[in-house]
């Protein structure tokens, strides 16, 4: 087993808050890890990405090499499209639809969905609408996370405990609607490829 | 015990405590700050009374920690490249005093440039120090080398520099951790004098310092970190440095088929090298940063073998190391399968909705843009800086921590008017303060405004050392209280602030202007914690 997850997304969004869970589900089920995160000065409103390595054997790089990335997961669509160059033949992206609009020559955003719909493996889903219905909009990332399930190559009830295991300090109902979050964003993914 | 996931920041932190350490001196500055952070953050500290404040800069920090290692204790010092700069005089001449207690010096390179203003690569500090470099190639090395580093530092004596570059400082892998170890008891070196470097004294112990180099290169040979792993083909020997190595077996996933000597600990191991260069017919040089190791096996006149590496153009002169750039010089060149698309726009970083550096600036591109066209402001490091960008492109220079009081001050030397300065709190005093004394001094005739948001905020919202002082200090090192301008940057008092900066810019002497709001994000996360 190998997996090369590119997370992307606009300084303040919490694309971290992805990484962990899957991190943490990864060192349950025994793999080795690396990932590589930006601090400092991008965060502040920047571009912003983290590059996470999943192996069963030991990892050598902090960085993904060049068209070798499986997957792409990224909460802002220009965002995702940056890391392209990275992403391998049949790699997947999973964005969220939604624009973060904080420069002033952002793109046409038709143009940014045409754009995203010509790439031959992606799905692009409304995860703050589907968050909003689930609960709350603070879960949106982790509909996200849901939306890649399908790709990710790792048992899902580990992602769940993973889940479990993070939000159990701030209650049961927490909890339960982050794990409603992740099979609604399962449940599109499946649907889509289908 | 299972591994724990720590950045490579926090397995050195981790490592240093593991080691029994009874301090941590720091000034933060990415990406050296999550080390401290960590030591902040550990029950630990508490237990162990370890001092773990920030202190007002690297120059304070690399000082105390001498005085730590003075009284027999172990101490880590850390800070970003640059502040290697700032701790430089002090640092320079702990290797001639030696240390009592282990003292390891973090330097966090940052190739790239990804929060920083240049490339300066630390091992040249070692060099020119002539003290031992660890150089760690993942996350168990950074701890490793640590948890030994304490012990080699006293057992030769001198501070060791561990070097980490950005990418393994803020990369998280699996640690293993050691047993924890005593701190030291307070204990003298023998010779009274050691620390007393007067010309006479310093000499001799320059001669023991220059009598250790060949117990330093024998500790390299001998070292774990230091290995040489042969391989069939001799047409190239290739000489891998810290994270280089990683880049290079990423692609080599079933082993190299060239001779490699990974390099962890400096001096340079000279067995090993000299084994390298003469089995093989050409030298590849994979190291992240500036072309340290390849220059010294080179030698400036390039009469001996061939070398290759960021000199000849098989690696960029600038920039971090990657897998890619590696793959390329093996010749197995990666790939892409999509190009980025060109509707993608940069997107920098800017000043958060809502703090008062905006406000701050508003104010000042407004009064300066309409009123003073001949006007240039002298910026200075940290959020602020990013008032150079859109919308308010409000500042003309951005050097080093404290260069834009004393640059305003030689500008106006020259005849600049109006000559203003903007700096942070924090970086107020980290080195603004002594820029200031001589602006008072010569009464210049500059407008220094120290934006104060009351945090290092920047780096991720750490203690400020002057805060609730600036005026005081202001005052102690002689502005004219009259001429020390308190304002709070908020909408509502723009006409206030306006006339302020007015006034004080037809005041033709120094005139410091505060406009004071506490960092929303540090603010944020105070009411968060209610």
């Amino acid at each position: 087993m190998k997996k090369d997850i590119i997370l992307s997304g606009v300084g303040g969004q919490g694309i971290l808050s992805i990484a962990t869970v899957i991190g943490k589900a990864a060192l349950k089920e025994g793999l080795y890890l690396k990932q590589a995160e930006v601090h400092g000065m991008s965060q502040r409103g920047g571009d912003v990405q983290s590059n996470l390595r999943l192996s069963d054997k030991p990892i050598a790089s902090d960085l993904i090499s060049i068209g070798k990335c499986d997957l792409i997961i990224s909460l802002e669509p220009m965002e995702a499209l940056r890391y392209l160059p990275y992403l391998s033949k049949d790699g997947w992206l999973v964005t969220s639809e939604t624009p973060l609009i904080n420069i002033p020559n952002y793109p046409d955003q038709t143009k940014l969905m045409d754009t995203i719909d010509k790439l031959p493996h992606k799905i692009v889903l409304d995860v703050d609408n589907v968050a909003k219905e689930v609960g709350s909009t603070r879960v949106a990332n982790i509909v996200l996370l849901g939306a890649t399930i399908p790709f990710l190559g790792m048992n899902y009830q580990l992602i769940q405990e993973s889940i479990k295991n993070i939000f159990q300090r701030k209650g049961d109902a927490i909890v339960e609607l982050n794990l409603k979050a992740l099979a609604a964003g399962k449940g599109i993914a499946e649907k889509l490829i289908q | 015990m299972s591994k724990q996931l720590l950045l490579g920041d926090e397995s050195i932190a981790q490592a240093a405590l593991d080691a029994g350490i009874s301090g941590v001196y720091a000034y933060p500055g990415t990406p050296s700050t999550e080390i401290t952070e960590y030591i902040q953050n550990s029950p630990l500290n508490g237990e162990r009374k370890i001092h773990n404040r920030w202190c007002t800069n690297e120059k304070t920090a690399m000082e105390a920690s001498l005085g730590m290692s003075f009284v027999g204790k172990r101490a880590l010092v850390c800070m970003k490249h640059v502040g290697m700069n700032v701790a430089a005089d002090s640092f320079i001449n702990s290797a001639v005093t030696g240390v009592n207690g282990g003292l390891i010096v973090v330097a966090a390179d940052d190739p790239s440039m990804h929060s920083s203003q240049n490339e300066q690569d630390s091992r040249f500090y070692g060099d020119f120090a002539l003290v031992p470099i660890f150089e760690p190639g993942n996350q168990q090395e950074a701890y490793d080398m640590t948890y030994g580093g304490f012990e080699f530092s006293e057992k030769i004596g001198e501070p060791v520099i561990m070097r980490m570059v950005t990418r393994l400082a803020h990369s998280r892998s699996g640690v293993e951790f050691k047993s924890l170890k005593p701190q030291n008891e307070v204990s003298f070196g023998e010779d009274p004098r050691q620390f007393v470097l007067l010309p006479a004294i310093a000499r001799k112990r320059y001669k023991i310092l220059l009598g250790k180099q060949e117990a330093m290169i024998k500790a390299s040979e001998e070292s774990i970190y230091n290995r040489y792993i042969d391989g069939p083909n001799k047409k190239l020997g290739i000489i891998a440095c810290g994270i280089g190595y990683n880049y290079l077996m990423e692609n080599n996933p079933n082993g190299c088929e060239y001779p490699v000597l990974k390099i962890g600990q400096y001096p340079l191991p000279k067995k090993q090298l000299m084994k390298l260069c003469n089995e093989c017919k050409e030298i590849l040089v994979i190291e992240d940063g500036q072309p340290f190791v390849e220059k010294k096996i080179q030698g400036y006149l390039s009469i001996g073998i061939k070398v290759r590496g960021r000199l000849d153009g098989t690696f960029p002169q600038d920039g971090e190391l990657t897998p890619d750039s590696v793959a390329k010089a093996l010749g197995k060149e990666n790939k892409r399968n999509f190009d980025m698309p060109d509707i993608v726009e940069m997107r920098p970083p800017a000043l958060c909705q809502g703090c008062g550096h905006r406000d701050m600036y508003t104010v000042l591109t407004e009064v300066l843009k309409k009123e003073y066209p001949s006007h240039k402001v002298f910026g200075d490091i940290g959020c602020y800086t990013l008032g150079a960008g859109a919308p308010f492109f409000a500042i003309n220079s951005c050097v080093d921590m404290g260069a834009s009081i004393t640059m305003a001050k030689g500008a106006a030397d020259g005849g600049l008017y109006p000559s203003v300065a903007v700096i942070g709190d924090s970086t107020f005093t980290h080195s603004g303060m002594t820029g200031l004394l001589d602006c008072v001094n010569e009464k210049a005739d500059v407008t220094i405004i120290i934006s104060d948001n009351e945090t290092t905020a920047m780096t991720g919202g750490q203690d400020s050392a002057g805060t609730g002082k600036i005026e005081a200090i202001c005052t102690g090192i002689g502005v004219d209280p009259k001429h020390i301008r308190v304002v709070i940057p908020l909408k509502k008092n723009y006409d206030e602030m306006k006339k302020i900066l007015r006034e004080e810019i037809q005041y033709h002497g120094v005139s410091v202007i505060i406009p004071r709001r506490e960092c929303i994000q540090t603010l944020a996360r105070k009411n968060r914690k209610k």
